[in-house]
């Protein structure tokens, strides 16, 4: 069995007390607990603090380009689908840069995992809005406030019919775990939305901001009701709601394409002699 | 003189003008003629207009000419529009019931394609199949071939479909045979029985990348692209391919990447604004040292500009796409053959130098389809450099980027190789894939991935082909889908003067000249010209940044359409 100390990477650049922390601890916690070995996961990061994180860990990694994870992620499925393929990317990285790999990625429904360490704000770049800040923040090149209405992620997954769909907060790790347990081995593609302060450039949404919102989804709250899910996923203010807003036990990308239902793609021999005979079909 | 006809179909989008082409072509080359087809069309599905040109002669032939020996008009718009194309001893097929128009004139067969069509099948949309066994009938050249191919394109319509279609044939046959005193004297010699094989570039590619053991293969379609998309998926499920259609460009390249890294020979195709999306990626594949095969089908730009046309203006682009230093490989096949077996080779130096390779061609050469004996698969590579469980034993700690004398470190597949980790990253990093900033690695990092790896890559790169003279004065220089159309000009010219033709194939990095001076000769020729199907000599501008060597003259084309023997010729002569 895996211990935390196998997973263990790098020392963290991040600023103390980031939100980040939390997350690459409890990632390894629920690999550990899920009993899955660093060699049978692939961790896929974009660009940002987020796209860090991998070499903070010990897996299988592809750090690829800002906003690019989910197609990476995706194609990797495709060709070794034994692997774990854990997504990691950021808010801005994530629903701006890579909005229509988000779109296209839920409905094509891979077997993979999306984490995104959802903090409002863009860390790495120092303080402008992400797609998640809130109208009319100010930042340095939004001075009059920000123009645009934030994205809700988890409303626009659940509008695909994304198969998984969950929110948790970085500041309540043992809650987080359990989610992203939940999301890792959900069969389909699964969004977890992450809340999580950046201590450095974000000073309204802090800890103690969300600590002050988030409430679990009641324990009879049925994940399966798509409309009640999309009516839950507009919460947000006072009152954050935190937990799996919603599931669809579909077929899998994987599951859809032929080719790979017997063998991996990977595992599956190339001879010329088995292909030669398509020149005939010329003649 | 040797046999050499050229058919021109001509009608709007939609018409069926592919249909009845490419039958035509199947039958003269599995009759033994030597084929070349070429089609021309706009960027619509219905309407417009269009033509397919086919050629066939009992010789080799590679290009296509301007003048015509038959046109079947399928609109009146076809008549007017070719009619001057047509060689005084030619003939113009056509139905004056359907175009509302008589022509007079001795080269004028008004064949009623429609009512025969009508009589005999029930059905106007028969009409095609008339036509078809029309031409044939000008030949004298029997119906058993088309007969073959009706057979199977109506194989699930039934046998009274099937009928219906032959006896339509037969009746357009014998109305021309009957109808026609001036096709008596048409030559016609029936080669020896050999049935050649009649491939285009753009399937040329796909075979050659199925051939390679290509197993992914993700692209958004793109004219004139599309077919490599539509060649691999054809025999995804068969063989063992997964086939993605992507969101976008930037998603097709960034998924063959991942795939590629997963454990997987993957390639990704488009045309130049789908490319110039996916440069990003490309980069991203540079660092990663992530092998991948990119085929680029060129046509004229800027931005949206001649979508089905043809133009080699991307070149300089290509070749200097991606931000950063890092090596590339680029192909640009002058014939079908050609695109086969240097689609195998790309993938070869893809995985073994694990980089990006391009193959560059064009709407022209993707769309004209060539008569081949064969391809032979004997020729082809395919070495399996990807480390698995036991090639990996006796590795202490595998590092994805461990430092090499020849920069080549080992890739291993994640999750086949034992309890080894496989890190990437698109950041610089150190030799087990973490991001660094340090100076000192970073430059063991530029001389590892590209600094030992650029001379032995194009120590693989093969010299320029030389076609005619031993020792020319004359040479006409050109790369890619100008090689069949410079090769005839070439032949004609070489009566009564030393010339030939020099095509480069392999035209990043260039060959080294130990082998073959090629940049000697030129300079010993009288005349050197560079032909190009583009505005700015982009090719001859690679040639001078790399050999010092300035072309005087050149000829350049950037009308979205290819050279025609007669265009070329005519442009050749005056410089002569």
């Amino acid at each position: 069995m895996p211990t935390s100390e196998d997973y263990k990477g790098q020392v963290p650049a991040w600023c103390p007390g980031c939100g980040n922390f939390q997350i690459l601890s409890t990632i390894k916690q629920a690999l550990v607990e899920l009993g899955i070995e660093p060699w049978e996961v692939l961790l896929v990061s974009g660009i940002g603090q987020s796209g860090k994180l991998p070499h903070y860990m010990k897996c299988h990694t592809f750090n690829g380009l800002h906003g690019r994870t989910l197609p990476v992620a995706t194609a990797a499925k495709l060709a070794n689908h034994p692997l774990h393929v854990i997504a990691v990317a950021g808010d801005g990285d994530c629903y701006g840069e890579g909005g229509n790999h988000f779109l296209h990625a839920i409905r094509k429904n891979p077997n993979i995992t999306l984490f995104v360490h959802d903090n409002q704000i863009y860390g790495l770049t120092k303080g402008q809005a992400s797609p998640t800040t809130a109208r009319g923040t100010h930042t340095k090149i939004q001075p009059y406030g920000v123009p645009s209405e934030p994205l809700n992620p988890l409303a626009m997954a659940i509008s695909l019919d994304c198969s998984f769909v969950a929110r948790g907060f970085a500041g309540n790790q043992e809650h987080l775990k359990e989610l992203m347990k939940a999301a890792i081995t959900h069969k389909g593609f699964s969004l977890l939305d992450i809340l999580q302060p950046c201590v450095t450039f974000n000073k309204v949404n802090t800890f103690k901001w969300y600590r002050d919102r988030v409430y679990k989804l009641e324990e009879e709250y049925d994940p399966y009701n798509r409309v009640k899910a999309f009516e839950r996923s507009l919460e947000w203010g006072d009152k954050i709601p935190n937990g799996i807003f919603y599931k669809n036990d579909k077929e899998t990308l994987e599951e859809m394409v032929p080719t790979i239902r017997k063998e991996p793609l990977v595992r599956q021999k190339f001879s010329i002699e088995a292909v030669k005979h398509e020149i005939e079909k010329f003649y | 003189m040797f046999l050499d006809y050229t058919l021109r179909i001509g009608g709007e989008a939609g018409q069926g003008l592919q249909t009845i082409g490419g039958a035509l072509a199947k039958i003269f080359s599995r009759t033994g003629y030597h084929v070349f087809t070429h089609q021309d069309y706009m960027s619509m599905v219905r309407g417009g207009h269009n033509f397919y040109q086919i050629r066939f002669s009992d010789q080799k032939v590679s290009a296509y000419r301007d003048m015509v020996d038959i046109l079947l008009a399928l609109d009146l718009n076809t008549i007017e529009i070719h009619k001057k194309s047509v060689r005084d001893d030619g003939f113009v097929l056509y139905d004056s019931e359907t175009i509302k128009k008589k022509f007079e004139g001795p080269e004028f067969i008004d064949v009623p394609f429609k009512k025969i069509a009508l009589d005999v099948g029930k059905s106007s949309i028969m009409a095609n199949t008339v036509a078809t066994g029309a031409v044939l009938g000008l030949f004298d050249l029997g119906l058993e071939r088309l007969k073959e191919i009706l057979k199977s394109a109506f194989k699930k319509k039934g046998a009274e479909i099937i009928e219906k279609n032959i006896a339509c044939a037969k009746a357009g046959y014998d109305y021309v045979l009957s109808n026609c005193p001036r096709c008596e004297a048409v030559e016609i010699r029936e080669p020896e029985e050999k049935k050649l094989m009649l491939i285009d570039g753009i399937q040329a590619i796909g075979m050659g990348a199925l051939m390679s053991g290509c197993k992914f293969y993700s692209a958004y379609p793109m004219t004139p692209s599309t077919g490599i998309l539509n060649y691999l998926a054809s025999k995804a499920e068969e063989f063992g391919l997964v086939v993605e259609q992507a969101e976008d460009e930037i998603s097709a390249i960034n998924m063959a990447i991942g795939a590629s890294f997963a454990g997987v020979r993957a390639m990704t195709g488009s045309s130049g604004g789908g490319f110039a999306l996916m440069v990003e990626g490309l980069s991203l594949a540079g660092i990663t040292e992530t092998p991948i095969v990119i085929a680029e089908i060129q046509r004229p730009g800027p931005a949206t500009g001649l979508p089905t046309r043809t133009e080699q203006a991307d070149l300089l682009f290509i070749l200097y796409a991606g931000h950063g230093e890092f090596p590339k490989v680029v192909f640009e096949p002058g014939t079908p053959e050609q695109a086969f077996y240097l689609t195998n080779r790309a993938f070869e130096l893809a995985e073994k130098y694990q980089i990006p390779v391009f193959i560059q061609s064009d709407q022209y050469l993707g769309d004209t389809e060539w008569t081949f004996e064969n391809f032979d698969v004997e020729h082809l590579i395919y070495n399996d450099y990807r480390l698995r469980e036991k090639d990996l034993e006796g590795v202490e700690e595998y590092k994805r980027y461990k430092y090499s004398d020849t920069g080549i470190s080992l890739l291993a597949v994640p999750g086949e190789s034992g309890k080894h980790l496989v890190v990437a990253d698109s950041d610089e990093h150190d030799e087990e894939g973490h991001i660094i900033e340090d100076a000192e690695t970073r430059i063991k990092m530029v001389r590892k991935r590209l600094l030992k790896k650029m001379p032995l890559i194009k120590k693989e790169i093969e010299a320029p082909l030389l076609y005619g003279d031993p020792s020319p004065e004359i040479v006409l220089v050109g790369h890619g889908s100008t090689y069949g159309v410079m090769k005839e000009v070439v032949d004609i010219l070489s009566k009564d003067r030393k010339i030939a033709m020099m095509h480069f194939s392999q035209i990043y990095p260039l060959s080294e000249r130990d082998r073959f001076d090629y940049i000697e000769l030129l300079e010993k020729a009288k005349l050197a010209i560079s032909i190009e199907n583009n505005a700015m000599g982009q090719f001859a501008k690679l040639i001078r940044a790399e050999t010092g060597f300035e072309f005087t003259h050149q000829i350049l084309k950037y009308d979205g359409r290819p050279f025609t023997i007669e265009n070329l010729k005519e442009e050749v002569d005056a410089y002569l």
